[in-house]
């Protein structure tokens, strides 16, 4: 049954970036994109099982920090080799000050 | 042109077969290869494939059978034994021939053998049925020496170590890493051996290795130390003999141009076995061994075969993994005269090569990868733009590069 987890304060992230979140006994990302809107992806990568909080978040995508691993955050969508599963993505809420994850 | 074909099946083969048909190549396709696998990944070999309680696979690169997909003529288990270039045409080992339009060398690199009496007992590593030797002769071992301090030699000591065995390294030169990574860097790798409990010489002369019993007695100039298992870590050499029996340009590698096109152009090389210019580093020729590059050059040369003419220009990039440490190096160190540092916390460092006109053109960065990663990618942009940098900008920990890009 989803439901919606408070994940973080919208100041906790700046604009592009991305800060992880454990809850449950499983990983996350959530993204800051460059306009301020909030993202939410599963939090290691589809390649080496790398906390993606660690990579490089540029325009609409996050590079795995371990290797050259790359993600639309917004999508999910892995942007070619060395990853080709795609990363599973979350709705996401803002109220108020705060972030939500539907999960 | 209607028929290529790849001579060797690793990262830069396998990458340039894909890359071809992406790019629209509907031509015949042959992929020749020693190895039986599909083109895997590499780097795990000498790291998880060892310590990993699961017993390891081949890591397919580009996952499952996408190969298999693209129409690939898979042709492995079999060696070419001359190229034929009056008549662009191979001779494999087997005895059949196969003509070509375009060839790509991907033959890669062999690990170099230790050059002194007994140097045959000592492993090396290589291929996937090496990593699955060494992982069962380490984990039957009690005492491992390796001989070489160089990046396969002590990821190999930081996984028999965390196997908890007893582990020496012995290097000949006065200091570990030389050929690969800056001094400040390679001691904070070393101290980080020594606290895990790892024996560190240097400057030692092997002399021979001997059978003993069921192990070795390495002879160095440290005196005699006995072993179960000798891991030899000295380095790799290109694989050219085939360029060279042709009469391709060789040094160092099978010289390429900035397309990647040796010397006869219809025979381009990638990879380990590739010598290229770069139009970062001008008046400089590298060859190099890492993922990246294997990856970069073999799409590139696929993009050269398809009609481009971009020069090939992906920054020289590679990451070793010890106990919980990356080590990432982005650039050419070597071009660099200045260093500034940058301290991350936790103990973190990452390390600013800058040429004599202040331009960042290397950087390189030890630590754990949430604290380093980052910071190693953002460096790469920087170096990217080729624009001057203030080394107090660079070296205060508060400023975002991403504000310097």
């Amino acid at each position: 049954m989803a439901e919606w987890i408070d994940a973080c304060a919208k100041d906790d992230i700046d604009a592009e970036d991305v800060m992880r979140f454990d809850h449950g006994g499983k990983t996350y990302a959530i993204y800051r994109s460059p306009d301020g809107e909030f993202f939410a992806t599963d939090g290691l990568c589809t390649h080496e099982k790398i906390h993606l909080a660690g990579g490089l978040v540029m325009d609409d995508i996050i590079e795995c920090p371990k290797h050259n691993g790359r993600f639309n955050y917004k999508t999910g969508v892995a942007k070619g080799a060395p990853v080709c599963v795609n990363l599973a993505t979350y709705p996401v809420r803002v109220q108020g000050d705060r972030v939500l994850i539907e999960i | 042109m209607n028929n290529i074909v790849i001579v060797g099946a690793g990262e830069a083969g396998g990458r340039a077969a894909i890359a071809l048909r992406d790019g629209g190549y509907t031509g015949r396709l042959a992929l020749i290869g020693e190895e039986v696998h599909a083109p895997y990944e590499r780097p795990p070999l000498s790291k998880a494939a060892i310590v990993e309680p699961d017993e390891p696979r081949p890591t397919t690169i580009s996952g499952g059978d996408r190969l298999g997909e693209l129409d690939i003529e898979r042709m492995t288990d079999v060696a070419v034994a001359a190229i034929e270039r009056a008549e662009r045409t191979l001779a494999l080992s087997d005895g059949r021939r196969l003509g070509y339009d375009a060839l790509i060398l991907a033959t890669g690199a062999r690990a170099r053998s230790l050059n002194l009496p007994g140097g045959e007992h000592a492993l090396t590593l290589r291929s996937f049925e090496d990593a699955q030797r060494l992982r069962e002769r380490i984990r039957a071992a009690e005492r491992v020496i390796v001989i070489g301090g160089g990046l396969i030699g002590l990821e190999l000591a930081a996984a028999a170590r965390t196997l908890r065995r007893e582990v020496t390294v012995l290097e000949a030169d006065t200091r570990l890493l030389r050929r690969s990574t800056p001094e400040i860097l390679a001691s904070a790798v070393e101290a980080r051996h020594v606290r895990e409990g790892v024996e560190i010489a240097k400057g030692v002369r092997i002399e021979r290795i001997d059978p003993r019993g069921r192990g070795f007695v390495v002879h160095s100039s440290l005196g005699s130390r006995e072993a179960d298992l000798v891991v030899g870590g000295i380095g790799a050499l290109p694989r050219t003999e085939l360029a060279v029996a042709a009469g391709l340009a060789v040094e160092n590698g099978i010289l390429v141009d900035a397309q990647l096109r040796t010397s006869d152009p219809d025979i381009l090389a990638v990879g380990d076995c590739a010598n290229f210019p770069h139009p970062l580093y001008p008046g400089r020729r590298m060859r190099l061994e890492a993922w990246r590059h294997a990856f970069a050059s073999g799409a590139h040369a696929a993009q050269t075969l398809l009609g481009g003419d971009d020069a090939y220009a992906a920054l020289p990039w590679f990451w070793s993994d010890q106990y919980d440490l990356t080590l990432q190096i982005v650039g050419l160190v070597e071009a660099g005269e200045a260093i500034v540092a940058r301290e991350l916390g936790d103990g973190a460092t990452l390390l600013f090569h800058l040429d004599r006109d202040g331009r960042l053109v290397a950087a390189a960065g030890l630590g754990t990868i949430e604290r380093i990663g980052k910071e190693i990618k953002l460096a790469e942009r920087l170096i990217g733009r080729r624009a001057s940098q203030s080394a107090a900008a660079l070296a205060d920990p508060g400023v975002n590069l991403k504000r310097l890009l």
